[in-house]
């Protein structure tokens, strides 16, 4: 009995040896999870469980703060015409509206750059287009949500 | 006594071609045509048929490859939509050629038939399952119970028991679903929709007790969280399996599981 590699299927080539021989009457069923060349390294943790449900849960929470955000600043009180250095400033002394625009800014940035990962998963056919993508969209993602909270956190309305 | 009666058949039956009452009516099969021998690129080839339009595209494949051409290579064993093998892009949809009546896609037009998407063309018609197959075999598709002594009797199941997963026992592994989805034609790494069916299967036996196992593989990377619900399995499948639905429901395991 040699330990020879397993035949990927039971028929041999059209005009070679027959796969099956007295020795060998049967083939050898592999183990179901084994894994062979063939097969997907398997990543293990829960991170695109978490994605998924963090999609669905920050997408809902963002309608009302979006939605809010967009009510506030362009349709009441006067429209966009109000929006000034005054009016920011004025919100942002309410440590309410820094939270919520702080919330807004994470979730919108996180859901966002979490939609393109997976568009770029589902688009970029080579490994190196995909690498560069993501790691474009990483770097924008992290810089943007960094300088976003270091303003919020840093305001100063009696700047100049 | 029994050949009168066939004689009478003969003469009732088979109008030539042409006839005002003839059945039998001009369609052009546009076939997509690979030879890895004679050429790396494939080709569009058209053959024109008389034919019955309440037969079928197996049918019509089946005139080209015993009239006209023998070199016509697809895959079919039943030929009655139980065995799955001729799973085929059919005027752009995922069908199988022996369920396709030619009466119910306009048989006027030119009547495309291609490999199914996503998967290796080895030739014309005949695509590389292995990848496909790998992916089924993955998620563990038979009986699994932790005794390991042969059952004295039966394994019972309630009726409602047996209806939880009856949907998904309708599989015929056709790769219908899994290769007109999106995202398995991007890589292939995808689990793909057939085998999270067949995974469903089982997952969802009152019987089966690696259900948590099936979960976990499932879990991965490529698993169920790369669906995008674009329903193009749903549509796809030959046997009306509600594919999308049963992707969902293993999602929805995954997180009750856990939450």
């Amino acid at each position: 009995m040699s330990t020879t590699e397993t035949p990927a299927s039971g028929v041999g080539p059209v005009e070679g040896a027959p796969v099956y021989t007295v020795d060998h009457p049967a083939p050898l069923i592999e183990a179901p999870r084994k894994r062979t060349k063939k097969t997907p390294k398997s990543t293990r943790g829960n991170f695109e469980l978490a994605a998924w449900l963090f999609m669905r849960l920050s997408g809902i929470v963002l309608v009302v703060l979006v939605l809010g955000h967009l009510l506030i600043q362009l349709v009441l009180d006067g429209g966009v015409s109000k929006v000034g250095f005054a009016f920011v400033a004025g919100r942002w002394a309410s440590p309410f509206w820094q939270v919520w625009d702080l919330v807004m800014l994470w979730l919108a940035m996180l859901h966002g750059a979490n939609g393109l990962r997976t568009v770029i998963n589902d688009y970029a056919e080579r490994p190196t287009s995909r690498l560069w993508l993501k790691a474009l969209l990483y770097t924008a993602t992290v810089f943007t949500i960094l300088l976003g909270t270091l303003v919020i956190f840093t305001f100063d309305p009696n700047i100049r | 006594m029994a050949t009168p009666v066939l004689d009478k058949a003969d003469a009732a039956g088979r109008p030539e071609p042409g006839f005002a009452d003839s059945p039998y009516i001009t369609v052009t099969f546009r076939v997509r045509r690979f030879n890895p021998e004679v050429s790396a690129e494939a080709t569009w080839e058209d053959f024109q048929l008389e034919i019955d339009p309440k037969e079928r595209v197996l049918d019509g494949l089946h005139k080209i490859k015993w009239d006209i051409d023998g070199s016509l290579t697809f895959r079919r064993s039943c030929a009655h939509g139980i065995c799955g093998s001729d799973a085929m892009r059919i005027n752009g949809k995922n069908r199988l050629a022996c369920k396709t009546l030619i009466k119910d896609i306009n048989p006027e037009k030119p009547i495309t038939v291609e490999p199914i998407k996503g998967l290796t063309v080895l030739k014309d018609l005949v695509v590389d399952m292995e990848p496909f197959f790998q992916a089924y075999r993955d998620v563990m598709p038979f009986l699994v119970v932790k005794e390991t002594n042969e059952p004295t009797r039966e394994r019972f199941q309630s009726p409602e028991d047996r209806e939880r997963f009856d949907d998904t026992t309708k599989c015929i592994l056709c790769a219908a679903c899994t290769s007109s989805c999106p995202v398995f034609w991007n890589d292939g790494q995808y689990f793909g929709p057939a085998a999270i069916v067949n995974a469903h299967r089982f997952i969802f036996d009152s019987r089966d007790e690696a259900g948590e196992q099936r979960l976990e593989i499932l879990n991965d990377r490529d698993g169920v969280w790369r669906c995008r619900t674009t329903f193009n399995c749903t549509d796809a499948c030959p046997r009306g399996i509600e594919v999308t639905k049963a992707i969902q429901e293993v999602k929805r395991a995954l997180i009750t599981r856990r939450y």
